[in-house]
């Protein structure tokens, strides 16, 4: 990797300030992405800002009523594990533990993941299909005006994430498809039922998160797999790689919500 | 047999420090005064170089030196050299491309190897390397194999017309053509084999120093043959002399073929340290891994097969483009030639068998062995052709095989392409593996999977493959540079435990178990007193290396020799010491008896007084215990064997799961069977990457290599993997002392026919070319059902 300066602030205010102060710094929570992409040399910032300093303010699971919120330092394996995730909406905590690998799920946390905003990210789809809300340290902003592309979000440059708010639905199932090298996402679908309606998102499949709206109103109506059984996904704009084409994809989106229904309802 | 000897599953000597994370490889040895080499390559597929100028990258900090190309030329050092002639149909000799470590004034892959920067930390030679600035004048390039031999390919050397560098032909052509006449069948395939990078979990590394005190340099590498190394270091790049120049392998975490060849990078740090007066060290990271190894595979063949009205096969005629890349590797010329060719029999009778192979250049890493090393291509190549025929006609797919074995009573066995088979019972492998596998429940599963809306599939795939690389003279004639025998020292020390030196080379094999318990069973040493030394040019006598499943056939059979030269010294020193005459000596398991009575000695006992010669026949003996032998074998062995596979296939998206795979394979004796069956489980693991993850790209327009990471590249993992059977069968080699075969590389030349027979069969359409992704399946099973049935190509 290029030299870089390295921070370990103790609070949200210290980090902001360096933040501010730098030429061209960049936050780091679990460093996932940031730190194979440094040593790769792709990526040369001036200051290394590590959050894993700031400790409580945005660490730890909570439950309020009927929502979950998620610290957002919190590991992908504590919220895998956790009991409250459990009751509360088990198909995050499923998402959570099939993140990446060991490794990853004890290192990377919710929150680096949903700043990073990668394209075959798992979280993306829990946080548009739950319809969760992203709080930062001065602002919260709802799901469905977070993700604003690939590798973009609503962020400011210098805005940390500080928490992630779900709501928990009536039910929920989320399937991948596994990329066979990456283990990423070539198709994820998140299916949730809540009292206001249905929400499908699709990650994987396309340059960012997205919601799949006639199989929203398809579900909304009868929520059965045989309900979007018809349903032909459009391959415009979705992704190509080694492994899977857009046509490919398209046929994807269709079988892993099919299945996400069924699992939610069962 | 006893507890540690021939055919016990004796736990691992090596497996201790390996475990505890106390093995000893290159990037943990560090020297005083140590600095470090990162090697600028080339972003281009293919460019002409104008010029490298050097002047910013020598001023950076920490920087000691930046060599080039035209650097290694003016020392007047060699070329790096392909180790294997190979003559084309009209007797002329293949087309061979100049090649130095460091290109000079042109490049001809992604990754080629252009500058060295040598500096204090490997951060600044990096910096350097980033900052040095060449001149690349970029030319059309191309990396697929069929376009490369198209007429508007771009030529890239002008001494291979065509991109040729051989048209290359065996067996008897007109005796195949008058087959295919008197055929009542003729069944056709075309397949492509996928081009694979070989990926051992250590990547290469170097470190290198010069000693101005003796003039000698020592090189630590990540090398499955470190003498050949150090000859081809003294003798084709000029280097050093062989005895100014020690090459050590210590531990090497994987070869898999990728680390015969000697490289630009390992020959670059050699040379220079001597250059610099300092110490150099180069380990690649995984990208330089992806970029810079060899690779394997890479073929396209049209095969098809001549059939009477009974389905006995009465002829076979292949051809196959094989890709070697930008240049020819070491061994990269008879991989796709007399390792893959001479092996297209299979396990059939087959009488007439014509193949071409054109040897092809493309802008990519040059292609050599990789597990199986040919080998892998012939028997996918033969068992597609066979399984598709077995369809086509209608018959059991076992059944034609059966039809066509050469029985256990035929051999030796030649075969129209040119080998003399030794041994073999391929009925025996078939039946045994059909019962493990339960073959005959097999329709009822598959309706059973049907229920549940799956689509079940069997596979059958008979291989056979040789090993024990080589006779010399044999391997002499065919174009090799080099002999093939292999060597092994037996060291007795006066107090009776062994130091064993090998010219194999231990990587993953267990050699330092196997080979102890050979001599421990026929010296009657106990085997915790039996070191075995391999790797280090400086300890061990001459030898060729491990690849190939050599290191038992070749290497065992020397050790046996070594033994045997032991037992015959012994005897003497016996019948000396128990005042007896040899002829009454009986010897059994390490101990020597006078016939008829209890007086006895044991060896350890005469190394004993071998070293304290006071009770010893001085007159006519030597004192000591110290025997060495080089074994060059009288043929190649042929291990056989039969996998089958039972996949499910999820039709929505094409994913396929293996719900069975069973494996009988026959090694001839088998020294230690646990061993054995780790490499059988490794080798099928690589077989099923190669059948269903792996793949190899370069983009078609930059010659980029879009495969160039784990992200992309897809290697099996542990998740992958099925919980297989295996099983052996033991015929033995009729010309080996042990009766030997070879079991390193059965599972990788077995598993992708198994697997893709499977695959076809469960979703019924005639061909699917490796790897068989979900999408591909998936597009395979939809294009059946559009036809209405089974038959589409």
């Amino acid at each position: 990797m290029y030299d870089f300066s390295y921070h370990r602030p103790a609070s949200l205010e210290d980090a902001a300030g360096l933040f501010g102060k730098a030429d061209d710094p960049v936050f780091m929570a679990g460093g996932m992405t940031l730190i194979p992409t440094l040593k790769q040399r792709l990526a040369s910032p001036s200051d290394v800002i590590d959050l894993a300093g700031v400790g409580d303010d945005l660490s730890g699971i909570a439950v309020d009523g009927g929502t979950i919120t998620v610290g957002a330092m919190t590991c992908h394996a504590e919220v895998a594990g956790s009991g409250l995730v459990h009751e509360a909406i088990p198909a995050l905590a499923a998402l959570a533990g099939r993140i990446g690998d060991t490794h990853v799920r004890n290192r990377g946390t919710i929150g680096g993941s949903l700043a990073n905003n990668d394209p075959a990210a798992d979280y993306p789809a829990a946080v548009l299909g739950l319809n969760a809300t992203v709080r930062t340290a001065r602002r919260e902003i709802a799901a469905d005006d977070y993700f604003k592309g690939m590798f973009e979000t609503a962020l400011e440059d210098d805005e940390i994430i500080t928490a992630v708010s779900f709501p928990a639905p009536e039910c929920a199932a989320y399937m991948k498809f596994d990329h066979p090298a990456s283990r990423y996402a070539i198709v994820g679908v998140f299916v949730a039922k809540t009292g206001d309606g249905v929400r499908v998102a699709v990650t994987g499949a396309g340059t960012c998160v997205f919601r799949q709206g006639d199989m929203e109103a398809a579900l909304a109506k009868d929520f059965s797999a045989s309900a979007i059984e018809g349903i032909e996904v459009s391959e415009d704009r979705l992704n190509r790689d080694l492994f899977a084409s857009p046509e490919y994809r398209a046929h994807l989106i269709g079988v892993m919500a099919r299945r996400a229904v069924e699992a939610a309802s069962a | 047999m006893t507890e540690t000897g021939i055919g016990a599953s004796v736990r691992r000597k090596e497996d201790k420090r390996f475990l505890t994370g106390l093995g000893n490889y290159i990037d943990d040895i560090n020297v005083d005064g140590q600095t470090y080499a990162y090697f600028a390559r080339s972003p281009h597929a293919r460019a002409k170089i104008n010029g490298i100028d050097k002047e910013t990258a020598l001023s950076m900090p920490g920087v000691v030196a930046v060599l080039t190309g035209p650097d290694w030329v003016a020392d007047g050092l060699g070329l790096l050299v392909c180790g294997w002639m190979i003559h084309s149909k009209d007797g002329s000799e293949m087309n061979q491309p100049v090649r130095t470590p460091l290109a000079t004034q042109s490049v001809q892959f992604v990754g080629e190897p252009v500058a060295a920067v040598i500096a204090e930390t490997l951060e600044q030679a990096r910096d350097a390397a980033e900052a040095l600035a060449i001149d690349y004048e970029p030319l059309p390039s191309v990396t697929d194999l069929r376009t490369a031999v198209g007429p508007d390919a771009p030529q890239i050397h002008e001494c291979a017309p065509g991109n040729l560098c051989y048209e290359w032909e065996i067996g008897d052509k007109a005796a195949t053509d008058a087959a295919f006449e008197a055929a009542d069948r003729v069944v056709s395939i075309d397949l492509v084999n996928n081009r694979l990078v070989p990926n051992p979990m250590e990547p290469r590394a170097a470190l290198a120093r010069f000693d101005p005190a003796t003039d000698e340099i020592t090189l630590h590498t990540t090398s499955q043959a470190p003498h050949v190394v150090r000859l081809v270091m003294a003798a084709f790049l000029n280097i050093a002399p062989e005895h100014k120049l020690r090459v050590i392998s210590p531990d090497v975490g994987g070869g898999f073929g990728v680390k015969i060849a000697t490289y630009p990078e390992e020959a670059v740090c050699t040379w220079a340290c001597r250059k610099i007066g300092r110490p150099i060290k180069w380990t690649a990271d995984r990208s330089q891994a992806f970029l810079g190894d060899s690779h394997g595979r890479d073929h396209v063949s049209h095969a098809e097969l001549a059939l009477d009205k009974d389905s006995i096969f009465l002829g076979m005629r292949v051809k196959t483009l094989a890709n070697l890349g930008g240049y020819i590797s070491a061994f990269g010329s008879a991989v796709p030639t007399y390792m893959y060719a001479t092996l297209l029999a299979g396990q059939y009778r087959t009488p007439a068998i014509y193949a071409e192979v054109d040897g092809v250049f493309t802008n990519t890493s040059p292609v050599d062995a990789y597990r199986g090393a040919g080998r892998p291509e012939a028997s996918y190549l033969i068992e597609r052709l066979v399984e598709v025929a077995a369809r086509e006609i209608g018959i059991d797919p076992a059944e034609l095989r059966r039809k066509n074995f050469i029985s256990p009573d035929a051999f030796p066995h030649e075969t129209a392409v040119g080998v003399s088979y030794d041994s073999g019972n391929y009925e025996g492998s078939l039946s045994m593996v059909l019962d493990m596998a339960d073959r005959a429940g097999f329709e009822k599963r598959r309706e059973e999977a049907k229920g549940r809306g799956k689509l079940r599939g069997f596979g059958i795939s008979a291989y056979i493959e040789a090993c024990g690389v080589a006779p010399s003279k044999i391997a002499g004639a065919l174009g090799a540079g080099v002999g093939l025998y292999e060597s092994a020292e037996i060291r007795f020390n006066a107090t009776g435990s062994v130091t064993v030196f090998t010219g194999c080379h231990s990587h993953g094999q267990g050699l330092e178990t196997t080979y102890a318990q050979i001599v421990s069973d026929l010296l009657g040493v106990p085997l915790e007193n039996i070191d075995v030394v391999f790797g280090d040019t400086g300890r061990v006598q001459m030898g060729m290396g491990t690849y190939g499943s050599r290191s038992l056939a070749v290497g065992g059979s020397a050790l046996v020799k070594a033994a045997d030269k032991i037992i015959d010294k012994c005897r003497k020193i016996a019948a000396h010491v128990l005042e007896a005459a040899e002829e009454d000596l009986e010897y059994e398991g390490g101990k020597f008896t006078v016939a008829g009575t209890d007086r006895g000695i044991t060896v350890p006992e005469l190394a004993f007084a071998a070293y304290v010669p006071h009770n010893y026949p001085l007159e006519e003996l030597e004192p000591g215990l110290d025997e060495m032998a080089y074994y060059d074998p009288i043929n190649y062995t042929f291990p056989a064997g039969t996998h089958v596979c039972e996949v499910e296939v999820d039709p929505d998206t094409g994913e396929v799961e293996i719900a069975n795979f069973v494996a009988v394979d026959d090694f001839g004796r088998v020294i230690n069977p646990m061993i054995v069956a780790g490499q059988v489980h490794g080798g099928i693991v690589q077989g099923l990457g190669q059948a269903m993850l792996e793949e190899c790209r370069y983009d078609a327009e930059s010659g980029q290599l879009v495969s160039g990471s784990f992200m992309d590249y897809a290697m099996p993992r542990a998740d992958d993997a099925p919980s297989f059977e295996v099983a052996l069968q033991e015929t033995l080699c009729p010309h080996n002392p042990l009766g030997v075969k070879g079991c390193g590389e059965a599972g990788a030349i077995a598993a992708p026919a198994a697997i893709i027979n499977a695959i076809t069969d469960a979703i019924g359409v005639r061909h699917l070319d490796m790897p068989a992704t979900p999408e591909k399946v998936w597009a395979a099973i939809r294009g059946a059902g559009a036809q209405g049935t089974q038959a589409a190509e």
